[in-house]
């Protein structure tokens, strides 16, 4: 979805809940150098989930948790936390049905 | 925590017959089974996760499991909530749960507490048991559970699930993170749709619960590697299982070594939800409406059948509308009406009466219409309050 020198294909893997927002795809790639460049690229792509990802002055909602690989970007270097081509990108919900 | 106490119980002959595939097994064993024995477990809920949890757990031999509900049985429920049969619908869940486990297992005991879970009882009865197992169905609760677990020191093995979707992790450890630490703020209202609203695979609770279920076996027997500080995602669909690590937020408003929350709170409130009154009433939190101006359907059958019926936009999804039709004029998603307020433009100065299934999606829907200056008015109860009190050909869902 987007190109440079320093980009690498990522998968972002995609909730149930914010599926409806991308045309009920499960994953999609982007190619980005860092986790806010791959999420703004995600965004650009379907920019429905932008009100569910971002608050109104452009930071990730509190309530939104990503995790590179299986470690929380909160524990890594948040969006600035650089990806290398491969890793995997999951936005994790809050669900709450029982 | 409570659970790596040395405490066991003896069996009796007919026990150990029953339970001689755990007894063979080395890691469990005879000291394990009687560990169960002498074990207790509160189920929070009884539906699409409490039923196999109890199931199992029943079966297994936990020595005594409480369960707390407060609904009767549905119809919409059978398609997953298999503690429950075709002739238990209308009557008490937590009745029909007693009888089928007992049933199932008379050497365990079943306490069933037929209330809801509030700040008020909240840590008197978690303090009872030693472990806890949470699959209720909204996110004030889930919250009230982690905060009482925690206060308590009670672990709790949390599961969740939504359409094709599962989570399971163990909460409130002494090392362990919190669900509080992982969910620091609720989603607001309205964005992650109810099991009612979104659906849910009748298999996925069955798969999530039983994997519940074998957390909580694992911690009272003290066997393997619980969940802890590890979050199990689970997707039906691709039947992909994907564990992501937890860690403690040393900041933790309730677990961290200094919480700047010591007491329970109204957890409505904090989930921005209108505050209950506390006290056990017959309300889902699904159906908590917003304060916009309401109109009853006798109301709107009256006003009908007086050839002056109001405009009604029906904001359900439109496969809702082929299942439930109570003859709207006009039907937009409540989630697009924000953005379509244009195909409303011609009914601006006349009041717009807006539905949904059970008042809730479209309280919200009222709410924005008001927002930008429509007289909408939100049909209380929505269709299931047409199909009850007014029509019942109209179908349930």
């Amino acid at each position: 979805m987007s190109t440079t020198t320093d980009t690498a294909p990522i998968t972002i893997h995609i909730p149930t809940p914010l599926r409806a927002y991308t045309d009920e795809q499960a994953t999609a790639t982007v190619e980005a150098a860092t986790v806010g460049a791959a999420l703004r690229a995600l965004v650009d792509h379907y920019p429905e989930l932008d009100a569910n990802l971002y608050t109104d002055d452009g930071t990730l909602r509190s309530f939104v948790n990503i995790y590179r690989g299986d470690e929380d970007i909160r524990h890594l270097d948040g969006p600035d936390t650089a990806l290398e081509a491969g890793d995997e990108l999951s936005i994790v919900p809050s669900i709450a049905g029982g | 925590m409570q659970v790596t106490d040395e405490q066991t119980a003896a069996l009796s002959p007919e026990e150990l017959q029953r339970y001689s595939r755990h007894l063979t097994l080395p890691e469990f064993g005879q000291d394990g089974q009687e560990r169960l024995k002498a074990a207790s477990v509160l189920l929070v809920g009884a539906g699409g996760l409490g039923s196999p949890a109890a199931m199992y757990l029943a079966a297994a031999g936990v020595g005594r499991i409480g369960l707390v509900d407060f609904d009767d049985v549905e119809a919409s429920n059978l398609q997953r909530q298999i503690l429950y049969g075709a002739s238990d619908v209308g009557t008490s869940k937590l009745n029909a749960a007693r009888a089928r486990l007992e049933d199932l297992n008379p050497h365990v005991t079943i306490e069933t507490h037929t209330l809801r879970l509030t700040s008020d009882n909240a840590l008197d009865l978690i303090a009872d048991y030693d472990v806890v197992a949470d699959g209720t169905d909204n996110f004030p609760t889930r919250y009230l559970v982690n905060d009482a677990c925690v206060m308590t020191g009670t672990p709790n093995v949390y599961a969740s699930i939504f359409r094709f979707e599962g989570q399971v992790s163990v909460f409130a450890t002494e090392d362990g993170p919190c669900y509080r630490c992982v969910y620091e703020e609720p989603p607001p209202p309205g964005l992650v749709p109810s099991c009612a609203e979104g659906g849910v695979l009748g298999i996925l609770p069955g798969m999530v619960g039983t994997m519940q279920a074998t957390e909580v076996i694992k911690l009272l027997a003290d066997i393997g590697e619980p969940l802890i500080g590890r979050l199990l995602m689970i997707d039906a669909l691709s039947m992909n299982f994907r564990t992501l690590k937890l860690r403690k937020n040393p900041d933790c408003p309730v677990c961290s070594a200094n919480p700047s929350q010591t007491e329970l709170i109204d957890y409505e409130a904090f989930c921005g939800l209108p505050s209950s009154n506390g006290s056990s009433d017959e309300t889902d939190t699904d159906d908590d409406t917003m304060s916009v101006p309401e109109i009853t359907v006798q109301d709107l059958k009256r006003r009908r059948d007086a050839g002056e019926g109001p405009f009604v936009l029906d904001v359900r999804k439109p496969f809702e509308a082929n299942i439930a039709d109570i003859g709207a004029d006009l039907l937009i998603p409540h989630e697009q009406v924000a953005d379509r307020l244009d195909e409303l433009e011609a009914h601006k100065g006349e009041e717009i009466v807006v539905h949904c299934r059970s008042g809730a999606r479209s309280a919200e829907a009222t709410q924005v219409l008001r927002q930008h200056g429509f007289d909408a008015k939100n049909l209380k109860g929505g269709t299931l309050a047409w199909s009850d009190e007014i029509d019942d050909t109209v179908p349930t869902y």
